[in-house]
């Protein structure tokens, strides 16, 4: 099922097994086992705070392999006694040749993980790294994408928008992004007219107060870029479910909505 | 052994249960499915095996219900790094229902289907001996569409993307043949007391 192939791509074998429903999201590209499997030292070099409650870690990692936007990394903490802890996230950096790769992380209540990057990391501190991981996130900037994504979903979006940005590419690009107030907005400075923000809790003057609504999506679905939108829906459950419920009965076709949920 | 500077983690808990790798997610259960959930009403939920069996057979919801009930108590380990301790899944047991089909000796792997046609594939053996069902039931009430309702696979003894949600169908074959996650870098059999999250583990 797998459709696209890229240069990483290092196994991609056809399933000769077809179930009587096409998979409502075929994969994009197939990932390198080699890559997934091998930890390599991450060194921490910039850390930048975002809003009250994320913050960007800059990590060098001299042997990436290289990812495309959408796609995420398992990371690892160990401690003194052996004992490791260990999270996917997303990447939030475009592909570059820098030998670096970004993280935008939430600090999680309780989060072992989170936690320690917002509260002890420091630039020179070391933590592994394997990945790139899961080509069905992933957008090679190939088709036009509508990016739909809520709190520290925009972070995997932000990767598509700023590879869009770098590569100079012209296939149409969207993105609706969801956060309770202007101070909890990721990324705020960054975004051009490309992106459209929801304030669910409180806006600047004059920007209306809610939730995603089919009034957001109809204007961008108005526009049928040529060969429709691949979707990308990124956040919590309940903000993915409400967002590719709207995509659905806006007539976006199930089979082009990919959904990458917290957890 | 890279130790993390500063990294202590949380209290160390001496369970058993817990493979490695994973952390106890309490009463979370996050749902990762990479598509829509389905509208499946139950009416319109149909369960099918073929390929390398005797008599391929395609039961309905009632015919479903017809067969011996049977529970899943225990544990259940999601390749994201979460388990989750004590779930009761109530359905019946897969071998109802490949007992009817009866599975050809060539037969050594299968491929689990979703009606969204998302797809799995686990070896036939991993699939028998009381370790796999159909899962109808969570914690007594019908199973939520978010979570694979009305009825999903069950094979709690592997990762849990191997659980296909809205369960199709079966497919036996003489082969392995990866599904997606599996064409996605992830590990053919995805065992996690041997931590096979990812092809090449």
């Amino acid at each position: 099922m797998t459709e696209t192939s890229t240069s990483q791509t290092a196994f991609a074998p056809p399933t000769a097994f077809t179930p009587p429903t096409r998979f409502a999201v075929p994969g994009r590209i197939a990932v390198s086992s080699g890559t997934a499997t091998v930890w390599q030292t991450a060194t921490l070099t910039e850390i930048r705070r975002e809003t009250p409650h994320a913050a960007t870690f800059r990590l060098a990692v001299p042997a990436w392999a290289g990812h495309l936007p959408g796609q995420h990394l398992m990371l690892r903490l160990t401690a003194q006694d052996g004992y490791t802890a260990q999270r996917h996230y997303s990447i939030a950096s475009a592909p570059d040749d820098s030998g670096h790769i970004e993280l935008t992380l939430d600090h999680v209540a309780g989060g072992e993980v989170s936690g320690w990057f917002h509260t002890v990391a420091e630039p020179g501190d070391e933590v592994e790294v394997r990945g790139p991981l899961s080509g069905f996130f992933a957008w090679p900037g190939d088709r036009p994408a509508l990016l739909i994504g809520a709190g520290s979903g925009v972070v995997p979006l932000m990767s598509m928008v700023r590879h869009h940005r770098a590569r100079g590419l012209a296939v149409p690009l969207r993105l609706l992004v969801s956060a309770r107030g202007p101070e909890e907005l990721i990324y705020a400075r960054e975004y051009g007219t490309e992106t459209t923000p929801v304030f669910t809790r409180s806006a600047p003057a004059g920007v209306p107060v809610g939730r995603l609504t089919a009034a957001h999506l109809a204007p961008l679905l108005a526009e049928r870029p040529t060969g429709g939108w691949e979707a990308y829906v990124c956040g919590s459950n309940g903000f993915a479910e409400h967002a590719s419920r709207l995509l659905v009965e806006a007539g976006q076709p199930v089979d082009r909505i990919r959904i990458e949920r917290f957890g | 052994m890279n130790v993390t500077r500063g990294f202590t983690g949380r209290p160390r808990v001496d369970n058993p249960g817990l493979p490695p790798g994973q952390y106890d997610a309490g009463d979370d259960w996050p749902v990762l499915s990479a598509e829509v959930t389905p509208d499946l009403a139950p009416a319109d939920w149909t369960f099918r095996i073929d390929g390398l069996v005797e008599r391929p057979r395609t039961w309905d919801w009632e015919q479903a219900h017809a067969l011996p009930a049977s529970a899943y108590e225990g544990d259940i380990h999601c390749v994201t790094s979460w388990s989750k301790f004590g779930v009761r899944f109530g359905g019946v047991s897969l071998d109802a229902f490949l007992d009817e089909v009866r599975p050809q000796a060539a037969a050594t792997h299968v491929v689990a289907y979703s009606h969204t046609g998302y797809t799995t594939n686990l070896p036939l053996a991993d699939l028998t001996g009381g370790r796999a069902w159909i899962a109808f039931a969570y914690d007594g009430a019908p199973l939520a569409p978010e979570h694979g309702g009305p009825a999903r696979l069950l094979v709690p003894h592997l990762y849990f993307w191997k659980s296909a949600k809205w369960i199709a169908g079966l497919r036996l074959l003489d082969h392995d043949e990866p599904g997606f996650w599996e064409q996605n870098g992830y590990h053919a059999r995805g065992n996690p007391w041997e931590e096979q999250r990812y092809s090449g583990d």
